[in-house]
C-alpha cells in the first residue's frame, strides 16, 4: 500500500532524508524509530505530500506522491507531530470543517462523527474550543481528524506524545484494533510502544535506514532489550559516519 | 472545488467567532462616517457620495492589511498549515478560498455603510449608477489591497512585518497617483515615465470608476493586480510552507 523508492530531501546543506526505501502492506503497523532529527518527520511530511522530495518518489495506494498528491491525501489520515488544529474553533466545528474538506456530507457525515467521537473519547469536549483543551485532548482531536474518513493508510507522528499513561494505553489499543484492516506508520522514540503495537520496526538515523525488521527479531539478533538494540545501532552508525566524514 | 468551498466557509465563519470581525467593523464604519462628515458631507449640499468614496482608498490602506496580515502568517506560525495542506486541498484552492472569504468580509463591511446612500436618497435624487460604480470601485480596490496583503502574509510568519510591508506597498500605489506626488515627480521624471507612474496608481483607476466611467482598462488593472499578487502568493507559499 505504501512503496517508498529512494526518497530524499535536503534542507540547505543538511540531508534530512537520504535515499530511504521500504514497503508497507495492509495489516502491518510500521514503527519508525530514530533519535531526534533523524528524518522521521521529514519522511512522513513527504509521504503526506506536505513537502516535496528532492529525489526519489513514493506511492500510496497506487497514487504517486509527485504526480497525484490530492488522491494521496484522500487516502491518508495524518496526525502531525504538533497535532495542529484551529484553536479558535470548537471540536465539533473543526470536525465539520474536515468533513467539508474531505467531501463527507449528509448521512455519511453523521455516521463518521458518531463513529469517531466515541472512538477517540472526545464527546465530553465536543462543544469546547480547541485552544482551551489539554494537550492530551488536542492530540485526540487530531487523531479523530485523521480517522474521520476511515482511511486505508494512517500516518501518525508521535501519536502518544504528551498523553498520560491511561491515554497512551487507550491510543495503543485503538491502533491495535485498527491494525488488521489498515496500513499504519507510527513514529516514536518510546521503545515500549514499538513492542506494544508494531509488527515491524525501521530504525532511522541521519536520514538513512539502519535496520528493518520485527521488534522480536531485532531483540533475538542482538540478544538484548529493544532499548539497547536502539542505542547500539544508532550510536555505532552515527559514530562510524562521523569518523568517515571527518576523514573526508 | 470542495477544498475551495471548505476553506472559504471556515474562514468567513472564523471572522465572526472571534472579536476580530466586530472590532474591524466598528472601527471601519466609524472612520468611514467620520471622514465623510469631516470633509463636509452636508455642507456640500449635493446628494452624492463623492466624499465618502474619495476617502475609502486611504482608509483601506490601513484597514485591508489588518484583515490580510493574519491570513497566512498565523497559519504558518501555529503550524496549522500542515493540517490544511495535508487535507485534499491544493495550495491554489486554499489561497483563493482565503482570499475570497476575506474579500466577502470586506464586502460585508462595505454593505454596512448603507445608511450613507440611504441618507442621500432621503435628501435628494442621487445618480444610482454612480453609487453602484462607487461601490464596485471600492470593492475592487479592497480586493487589490487584499491580494497585496495576502502576498506579504505568506512571506512572513510575523504578522506585524506583513502588516507594515503591505501598508507601505498599498500606500505607495495610492500616493503615486496623488496630484502632489505627480507635481513633484514632473520636475524629476520625463513625461513618459510620469504617465506610467500615474497609470500604475490605484487612484487614477479608482477615480475614473467612481466618476461613472466603467472602462475595460480600469477593470483590467484591478483584475491583473489581484491575479498577479495572488499568483506570487501561491508561489511563495509553496516554497515556504514547511519552513
Amino acid at each position: 500500500m505504501i512503496r517508498v523508492d529512494n526518497l530524499s530531501r535536503r534542507f540547505g546543506s543538511i540531508t534530512a532524508v537520504d535515499g530511504i526505501e521500504f514497503e508497507v502492506h495492509k495489516g502491518q503497523v510500521l514503527g519508525f524509530l530514530g533519535p531526534n532529527g533523524a528524518g522521521k518527520s521529514t519522511a512522513m511530511k513527504m509521504l503526506t505530500c506536505f513537502l516535496e522530495p528532492d529525489g526519489g518518489t513514493a506511492a500510496v495506494c497506487g497514487y504517486d506522491i509527485r504526480k497525484d498528491p490530492v488522491n494521496v491525501r484522500k487516502s491518508i489520515g495524518y496526525l502531525a507531530e504538533t497535532a495542529p488544529a484551529y484553536g479558535e474553533m470548537t471540536v465539533g466545528s473543526f470536525l465539520h470543517f474536515i468533513c467539508d474538506a474531505r467531501a463527507i456530507s449528509g448521512a455519511r457525515r453523521k455516521q463518521a462523527l458518531d463513529r469517531v467521537v466515541p472512538m477517540c473519547s472526545i464527546g465530553s469536549v465536543y462543544h469546547q474550543t480547541i485552544e482551551t483543551l489539554s494537550k492530551g485532548y488536542k492530540r485526540r482531536v487530531g487523531l479523530a481528524q485523521a480517522l474521520i474518513h476511515d482511511p486505508q493508510v494512517l500516518i501518525l507522528d508521535e501519536p502518544t506524545d504528551g498523553l498520560d499513561p491511561n491515554q497512551k494505553h487507550e491510543v495503543r489499543s485503538l491502533i491495535n484494533r485498527m491494525a488488521s484492516e489498515k496500513c499504519i506508520i507510527v513514529s516514536t522514540h518510546i521503545l515500549e510502544e514499538v513492542e506494544a503495537i508494531c509488527s515491524r520496526a525501521i530504525i532511522i538515523a541521519r536520514g538513512r535506514i539502519l535496520a528493518d525488521s520485527t521488534p522480536q527479531e531485532l531483540k533475538d539478533q542482538y540478544q538484548c532489550s529493544l532499548d539497547e538494540v536502539f542505542q547500539r545501532i544508532t550510536s555505532a552508525k552515527t559514530a562510524a559516519q562521523g569518523l568517515q566524514e571527518s576523514r573526508v | 472545488m470542495n477544498g475551495f468551498r471548505a476553506v472559504f466557509k471556515r474562514e468567513l465563519k472564523g471572522y465572526f467567532v472571534t472579536p476580530v470581525a466586530y472590532v474591524f467593523l466598528v472601527i471601519f464604519l466609524f472612520f468611514a462616517g467620520y471622514l465623510t462628515f469631516r470633509d463636509g458631507f452636508y455642507e456640500m449640499r449635493q446628494a452624492d457620495l463623492r466624499i465618502f468614496f474619495g476617502n475609502l482608498p486611504l482608509l483601506f490602506v490601513f484597514m485591508v492589511p489588518s484583515t490580510a496580515m493574519r491570513l497566512w502568517s498565523e497559519e504558518r506560525k501555529s503550524g496549522s498549515i500542515e493540517l490544511l495542506l495535508t487535507l485534499p486541498i491544493t495550495v491554489v484552492q486554499a489561497v483563493w478560498g482565503k482570499f475570497f472569504a476575506a474579500w466577502a468580509f470586506l464586502g460585508i463591511a462595505l454593505l454596512l455603510t448603507f445608511p450613507l446612500p440611504l441618507t442621500v436618497y432621503y435628501l435628494g435624487n442621487p445618480d444610482t449608477g454612480l453609487i453602484v460604480l462607487g461601490y464596485l470601485g471600492s470593492l475592487l480596490t479592497a480586493g487589490s489591497f487584499l491580494a497585496i496583503g495576502s502576498f506579504f502574509s505568506a512571506l512572513s510568519k510575523n504578522q506585524v512585518i506583513s502588516f507594515i510591508l503591505s501598508v507601505v506597498t498599498c500606500a505607495v500605489l495610492v500616493y503615486a497617483g496623488m496630484p502632489t506626488t505627480l507635481n513633484y515627480l514632473s520636475g524629476v521624471l520625463p513625461a513618459g515615465m510620469l504617465a506610467m507612474v500615474e497609470r500604475m496608481s490605484f487612484l487614477t483607476h479608482f477615480e475614473s470608476v467612481h466618476k461613472g466611467v466603467l472602462e475595460f482598462k480600469d477593470m483590467a488593472y484591478f483584475v491583473i493586480l489581484i491575479i498577479g499578487w495572488m499568483w506570487a502568493c501561491t508561489i511563495i507559499l509553496d516554497e515556504k510552507k514547511a519552513n
